[in-house]
């Protein structure tokens, strides 16, 4: 018998990863990746939150993912393993989508860029990358289109915050007053040329996430680059903490949390992105199955009433204290001051102004179903 | 961070500062600086008993819960009603910012805590 080999799990670093230790970034593990979870240094996830909703934030987002399909029939690719309407985007828009499995499942969450006339970029989860791209690969074989894992070309930086445009547009020729919101472009920024430039972001902001070489001295030098430009704005650097209650606030979801393999899309409430009309695409026959029969759960925005936090995982409670569903996110919102949660509960339980309770060490505390999102960012005057 | 050379400390960052049959509990600021910004604190009422080793309490960051372990048996005789409504006095000064005050049911218990330098010994290898 051979001897059997221990395998120590690779805990995997971005370019950025040197540059976020001398900093004095406290990191952690997410998803198989050893991140910065917040840096005491610019104040730590309160400070780095409220940065991002009133000036400008950046995050290091490198253990993001990048699928690249392109081809004469890279549109009818997407179209099949998407569940928005790819059609619909114009040369450099992009849209929020997601990939499902044959039961209306979540295989991840992406937002689909369309980069050129055939060219399509989609940017997936940290956490489910290597899945993602089989699963794309798999499932694109019958069209005529080119299927590349693009991951670890890019360091990608999300600058985030109203101050946002302000800050990129000094480091960049390209005019981001042209670009809106959900578009991108493509231009120099800190000297390096033909840069994707996406006004995109998981923060409820108006922001950037650009996408430069993934060469540490590159990455170290674009990272600083920013720093430097926003000082004048107050800019932070910002960890994975301040990214979850930021994307908290806004209720955008959280592979693992919101969505899952076993959550479908009328559950999760994002049927606005789901486009049943458009051509067939995988897992349509389901949820077309699961409409007409109707959800057993749906997520809906909680309130704290008493004191008290409800965290990942707690157990939502009916008045008499029967369980009736699951906390999938739960955190104290920095900006808004209030402790909030996404719980999924019967539909009969989920309107505005419904009383539950989450279970908190043992005990009932009182929440509130709200309107959410939670926090919604500032018109512009 | 200077650790006052007249409290003991714990394994699992809790300092104890003892006056004859009485002390006064509160946390370290090496688990202030690891807990980050400190949210929400959980604390006994009066006239409760702690058991030594046994939860208390508990204090919440942004990111996570911790359970606050007492470091020694006793029965509670105040609380800092003050840290309900501003939990972030811990982050500021959490050698001044106590949480609860006891009477020791054993002051012996003591003997078996973590000096001052002990306890930045065991935090310098924690780290």
């Amino acid at each position: 018998m051979p001897a059997v080999q221990a395998t120590t799990p690779v805990i995997r670093k971005t370019a950025l990863y040197s540059v976020h230790r001398q900093m004095g970034a406290k990191m952690v593990e997410f998803n198989g990746w050893e991140m910065p979870v917040e840096y005491p240094s610019a104040g730590g996830i309160m400070a780095e939150h409220n940065a991002v909703r009133t000036g400008v934030g950046i995050f290091d987002v490198s253990h993001m993912g990048d699928i690249r399909l392109a081809g004469p029939e890279a549109l009818a690719a997407v179209q099949h393993i998407s569940m928005n309407d790819a059609s619909r985007l114009a040369v450099s828009q992009a849209q929020y989508s997601a990939l499902l499995y044959p039961q209306g499942t979540f295989v991840d969450d992406v937002i689909v860029h369309r980069l050129g006339e055939d060219e399509y970029l989609l940017v997936i989860n940290a956490g489910t990358r290597e899945k993602d791209f089989s699963w794309v690969r798999d499932n694109t074989r019958q069209f005529n289109c080119k299927v590349e894992d693009l991951s670890d070309d890019f360091t990608q930086i999300a600058i985030q915050g109203p101050r946002a445009v302000n800050l990129l547009q000094k480091l960049t020729g390209a005019d981001l007053s042209a670009v809106k919101f959900y578009w991108v472009t493509r231009g120099t920024v800190c000297g390096l040329k033909d840069v994707l430039i996406a006004r995109t972001g998981y923060t409820g902001e108006d922001g950037f996430e650009i996408y430069v070489p993934g060469d540490e001295e590159t990455s170290a030098r674009v990272w600083s680059d920013i720093l430097e430009a926003g000082k004048e704005f107050g800019v932070v650097p910002c960890g994975l903490g301040a990214r979850n209650t930021l994307r908290l606030e806004a209720k955008l979801a959280l592979y693992g949390h919101e969505i899952s393999d076993t959550i479908n899309v009328w559950e999760a409430g994002l049927d606005r992105f789901c486009r049943m009309e458009k051509s067939d695409f995988i897992g349509r026959a389901s949820l077309e199955k699961t409409k007409a029969e109707g959800i057993t759960r749906t997520l809906v925005g909680l309130e704290m009433i008493d004191r008290g936090i409800a965290r990942d995982g707690y157990r939502v409670l009916d008045d008499a204290g029967g369980g009736i569903g699951y906390v999938t996110s739960g955190s104290p919102a920095p900006f808004l001051k209030k402790n909030i949660a996404l719980a999924y509960v019967p539909p009969n339980l989920a309107s505005l102004g419904t009383e539950l309770k989450v279970e908190i060490r043992g005990q009932g505390v009182k929440a509130m179903v709200v309107p959410t999102p939670f926090y919604k960012k500032q018109k512009k005057a | 961070m200077p650790y006052p050379a007249d409290y003991k400390y714990t394994k699992e960052h809790e300092w104890i500062k003892a006056d004859g049959k009485n002390a006064t509990i509160g946390i370290t600021h090496y688990a202030q600086e690891s807990l980050g910004d400190i949210v929400f604190v959980e604390l006994p009422k009066v006239g409760s008993e702690i058991t030594s080793a046994k939860t208390f309490g508990s204090v919440e960051s942004v990111k996570a819960v911790s359970d606050l372990y007492a470091p020694v048996s006793g029965t509670v005789t105040d609380v800092n009603a003050e840290l309900a409504t501003a939990p972030e006095k811990i982050n500021k000064d959490a050698h001044s910012a106590w949480m609860i005050k006891i009477t020791l049911k054993d002051p012996n218990e003591l003997n078996a805590l973590l000096s001052a330098p002990d306890y930045e010994k065991f935090v310098a290898e924690e780290a």
